[in-house]
């Protein structure tokens, strides 16, 4: 996912007519000027219509309480067959649960979600914290250097690599196959893979599991989500049901790969931008559970989800057709004045500061989130350790998709105590 | 007003007091209860404020929603006592109500 172009300014949301405004657009989030556009929606047109996009029309939702009314409503608006705005070309899609509805989600999920149970986690909580706390340690104090492949892509592709077992020196592999899977154009917008290049990498992706799977099989079951998922009688036959198999490592890939590694650097961008709370963070390292999650509020590391209407059927007078397309953007309810008190300011001590979208609601929340809180938990507590000050030093890049919201680039200088 | 105890899975117990009215949840978030999260504020969405009603309790509660079905159908950890405290609407009855709460939310 490069970077198109640096010169690109969107216009100011206000002097758009409202039926003309198009979210979907993927350099609002590359320029992070989606932030003025879901206001103005909010504001003015909450149950959002946009006639004609790359992605056809869809409806968008904006608020904090209509989102989980969408969300939690999974008879009127379905996921199947993709939750993003795009669609995967014919014969090109992955079937895993995210992309269902009960009572096949069901089954699927509960089968896969006892691998990233809290108790399992724990088991792999000091090999992560020892690999995040060898690559802290080789970062060269003082000097400027670029955050997002020396820290938030490697610390999430090691943590990845040791959640597989996956061998060490292939991976790059994982994050490799990771953007293919979503980024696409056709999916959300992104840039620079295309779909030949995807179903390869996928393929290659499917071949490289199979033969750890095979390699694993018989062998003592570890922690890793691979012996996890073999010793669990409802996934242990995965591996015949390639186009399942597939979808399940990948959705376990993409899963935990970008999400946190754009809310590391995230995070970073916040500190600095809120000096005070690093004040208050530095004053009181106990403050790092809660600061977790308003990074991830504040990020936003998933713009959006998608339902289809599976019927007719009304939000807020708006007449929603049985076949349209739904976008929750999760984006703009984390910025939400009617839900989050002051959603522009990040404060890591805030009240009720758990309760973020970012996650999402109902059937499809995301399974990993304890995982997720604790890999920047770690990464939090092992950088406050080291170092008093992650100094941004220049402009960030961001990812040009509408799904995705990261970064490309972030230069920063660390500071020792 | 009535007090609940939500015991720790490990038999720990706390007291919780609360407003007739109020939600099991908010009661238990507002009493600093560790092991409740309740991260969708009581909206059904989330499942983090699961928790075991005591033998004595269960039979005395309104049956659970469809939508609460639906969020407890995704506990690996579901019993058939499970419950979603955020469902749970503290009545006058409910003095000495107790349930138990999961190892960790999920």
């Amino acid at each position: 996912m490069t970077n198109i172009s640096n010169s690109y300014t969107p216009p100011d949301p206000y002097s758009l007519h409202l039926e003309d405004i198009d979210v979907s657009n993927p350099r609002l989030y590359e320029t992070w000027a989606h932030h003025k556009y879901f206001k103005r929606l909010r504001e003015e047109a909450p149950i959002h219509y946009c006639k004609e996009s790359p992605f056809g029309p869809f409806w968008s939702v904006t608020r904090m309480e209509d989102i989980k009314y969408v969300d939690s409503h999974h008879e009127l608006f379905s996921s199947f067959p993709c939750s993003l705005i795009g669609d995967f070309a014919e014969g090109e899609s992955l079937a895993n649960f995210i992309f269902m509805d009960p009572p096949e989600h069901d089954l699927q999920r509960l089968a896969v979600q006892p691998v990233v149970a809290p108790q399992n986690l724990k088991q792999l909580e000091g090999l992560i914290r020892e690999r995040a706390g060898r690559i802290l340690d080789d970062l060269p104090i003082g000097e400027t250097f670029d955050l997002v492949p020396r820290v938030s892509i490697e610390l999430t592709t090691q943590m990845l690599a040791t959640l597989f077992d996956f061998p060490f020196q292939d991976r790059h592999k994982l994050t490799y196959w990771s953007d293919c899977a979503v980024g696409t154009p056709e999916l959300a917008g992104g840039t620079d893979i295309d779909r030949e290049e995807r179903w390869a990498a996928l393929t290659d992706c499917l071949q490289a599991f199979a033969a750890i799977w095979k390699q694993r099989e018989g062998q003592p079951a570890g922690y890793d989500l691979i012996s996890l998922l073999q010793s669990n009688d409802a996934t242990r036959e995965m591996i015949n049901y390639p186009e399942t198999f597939l979808g399940n490592i990948l959705l376990l890939i993409v899963g935990g790969n970008d999400t946190t590694r754009n809310s590391i650097t995230g995070g970073v961008l916040a500190l600095n931008a809120f000096p005070q709370e690093y004040n208050k963070l530095r004053n009181n390292p106990a403050l790092i559970p809660g600061m977790v999650s308003e990074i991830i509020r504040w990020q936003t590391p998933l713009s959006h989800h998608r339902r289809r209407a599976t019927q007719d059927t009304e939000i807020r007078g708006q007449k929603i057709k049985a076949g349209d397309k739904v976008v929750m953007w999760w984006a703009s309810a984390n910025r939400d004045c009617d839900a989050i008190d002051n959603p522009e300011a990040f404060i890591i001590d805030r009240p009720n500061i758990r309760q973020h979208a970012s996650f999402g609601f109902g059937i499809h929340r995301c399974m990993g989130n304890r995982l997720a809180e604790m890999q920047l938990r770690i990464v939090w507590e092992e950088l406050l350790r080291r170092f008093r000050l992650v100094e941004v030093v220049g402009d960030p890049v961001r990812t040009c998709n509408n799904h995705i919201n990261g970064y490309l680039s972030l230069p920063v200088k660390v500071h020792a105590w | 007003m009535p007090q609940v105890i939500l015991k720790t899975h490990d038999g720990q117990e706390n007291i919780a007091e609360g407003i007739t009215g109020d939600n099991l949840m908010s009661v238990a978030t507002s009493n600093n209860v560790a092991g409740i999260d309740g991260d969708c504020g009581g909206s059904c969405a989330c499942g983090t404020c699961h928790i075991f009603v005591s033998d004595d309790w269960i039979h005395s509660l309104p049956p659970p929603s469809t939508m609460e079905q639906a969020m407890l159908a995704m506990r690996p950890d579901r019993q058939e006592n499970s419950r979603l405290a955020c469902q749970i609407e503290l009545t006058d009855t409910m003095d000495g109500f107790a349930a138990t709460m999961p190892e960790y939310q999920m």
